[in-house]
């Protein structure tokens, strides 16, 4: 697979209309805010929503991961993604909330893949277990909600030019199923 | 025998270096790897970012992967050595201060709470009495766990033989496909019982990179799985390419004459193993 030309992202998303523009295998670098969460990030956040939490979703990203705690004069420790399957279960409810990508590494369930479809979201892979370079393009750290869950707080990020590869876009298309359709070639 | 502070001390040390320092042995293999891919692509891309990653690390201390693992320790000692007192107590104390000191993500939970113990302990500490005199080492493994969930063990059937064993372990290499952030080292466990297959498969994830199996058949499956799993062409971190493993260990146990258990266990490319010798 040879590289293609990088895209430039901005989130929140002031225009939606941008994702129209990506495709499966596209690489892309993403700046500005994102938010960020795992497994008991979106458990507390769906058990709290419309209660006593409530937070605009819409247009935003959400980067699977759990980073190391930052050592003395670091913005982030190690901060690579986290396996996005396991958050499959928790995605419907924040696409209702506008909720316009999310971030991590590895495969999606058939359901993922249809409602990102249904509601015009984009999938991105970023670089598994290259956590310590990911760091490098954090400007900041902000804690949002849910100190208490240690590393798996709800936090957002100040990023500039953090790279990544979209794995599922609008239209349905799927890069790592592109990939295993051409697998078996003569290595 | 060692004292308990030594003890402590040595695993700490382990535990926050294999977190920070990729071996020399993984760098070696992912260079030749690079050489192999298209050049100019996304899989020579991905190597690019992999060897960053791993200078990166080392230089500013931080952990090459935020997931510094669920520790995985295995405790070789040889027959008429005593394990003192406190033994399990030091290495947990040892792991405990690697998450503090080491600035390590703290990852270990109550299966069922969820409730995270916030040290990484409790540790997993197997034993094996190895054969000689006067052996004691112990081997650290922070085990990243988007690796480790895509383990797979079947119980055969005799009449499946090596075909089915072949077949078995290409099936769960492409089952995780970019889950396990490949280039994998395969660990492949056959024969035994049941939760022996699986900790062979585990114990041939520390075998040392660049070495076979001495049995010349098992030497042989080793290299056949190898190559078929690159023909997959999942390739580094599953975006596509020549390598989806760097190796493939197979340790095989006698078994049952009604068995047949096989075992699939993965190290991402993050392969951090430290082993701390004592005697």
């Amino acid at each position: 697979m040879l590289l293609k030309e990088t895209k430039l992202l901005r989130f929140p998303l002031e225009d939606k209309d941008c994702l129209k523009l990506l495709r499966a295998g596209d690489v892309v670098t993403i700046s500005g805010w994102i938010l960020c969460g795992r497994d008991a990030t979106h458990r507390k956040i769906l058990n709290h929503l419309g209660r006593d939490f409530s937070f605009d979703f819409s247009g935003e990203l959400i980067y699977y991961v759990g980073p190391t705690p930052p050592p003395p004069g670091k913005v982030i420790g190690s901060c690579g993604p986290t396996t996005s399957s396991r958050l499959d279960p928790y995605l419907e409810p924040l696409l209702k909330l506008g909720l316009s990508a999310t971030m991590g590494k590895g495969k999606r369930s058939p359901r993922v893949k249809e409602l990102l479809k249904e509601y015009k979201a984009i999938y991105l892979a970023t670089f598994g277990g290259a956590g310590a370079y990911l760091s490098q393009f954090v400007e900041k750290m902000e804690l949002i909600a849910f100190p208490e869950l240690g590393p798996e707080a709800f936090f957002r990020i100040k990023v500039k030019d953090f790279p990544a590869i979209v794995i599922n876009d609008i239209y349905g298309n799927d890069f790592y199923e592109e990939v295993a359709s051409t697998a078996n070639f003569p290595a | 025998m060692v004292s308990l502070d030594k003890l402590k001390e040595e695993i700490k040390k382990a535990y926050i270096s294999s977190c920070i320092k990729l071996p020399n042995s993984v760098k070696e293999l992912f260079k030749q790897a690079r050489n192999k891919e298209v050049n100019g692509g996304l899989a020579q891309k991905v190597f690019d970012i992999l060897l960053q990653n791993a200078e990166i690390a080392e230089r500013e201390s931080l952990p090459l992967c935020q997931d510094t693992g669920i520790p995985v320790i295995l405790v070789r000692i040889s027959e008429g050595l005593t394990i003192p007192t406190g033994f399990e107590s030091a290495i947990n104390a040892g792991v405990a201060e690697a998450v503090k000191e080491g600035y390590l993500r703290a990852s270990v939970a109550h299966p069922l709470t969820r409730e995270n113990t916030g040290t990484n302990t409790p540790a997993i500490i197997h034993y094996e009495i190895v054969p000689g005199k006067e052996l004691f080492e112990i081997w650290v493994m922070p085990k990243g766990c988007g690796s480790e969930n895509m383990s797979r063990l079947a119980m055969l059937k005799p009449a499946d033989g090596l075909e089915g064993i072949k077949n078995f372990v290409l099936e769960t290499v492409k089952l995780a496909g970019p889950n396990p952030c490949p280039p994998l080292i395969v660990g492949v466990g056959i024969g035994g019982s049941f939760e022996h297959c699986a900790f062979l498969a585990k114990k041939a994830l520390f075998r040392e990179l660049g070495t076979q199996n001495l049995d010349p058949k098992v030497k042989a499956l080793e290299e056949e799985l190898l190559s078929e799993i690159n023909k997959l062409a999942i390739g580094p971190l599953g975006f596509g390419g020549k390598t989806t493993a760097l190796a493939v260990h197979v340790e095989v146990a006698h078994t049952h004459i009604a068995s047949l258990p096989v075992a699939v266990n993965f190290l991402c490319h993050s392969a951090r193993i430290a082993k701390i010798k004592f005697l």
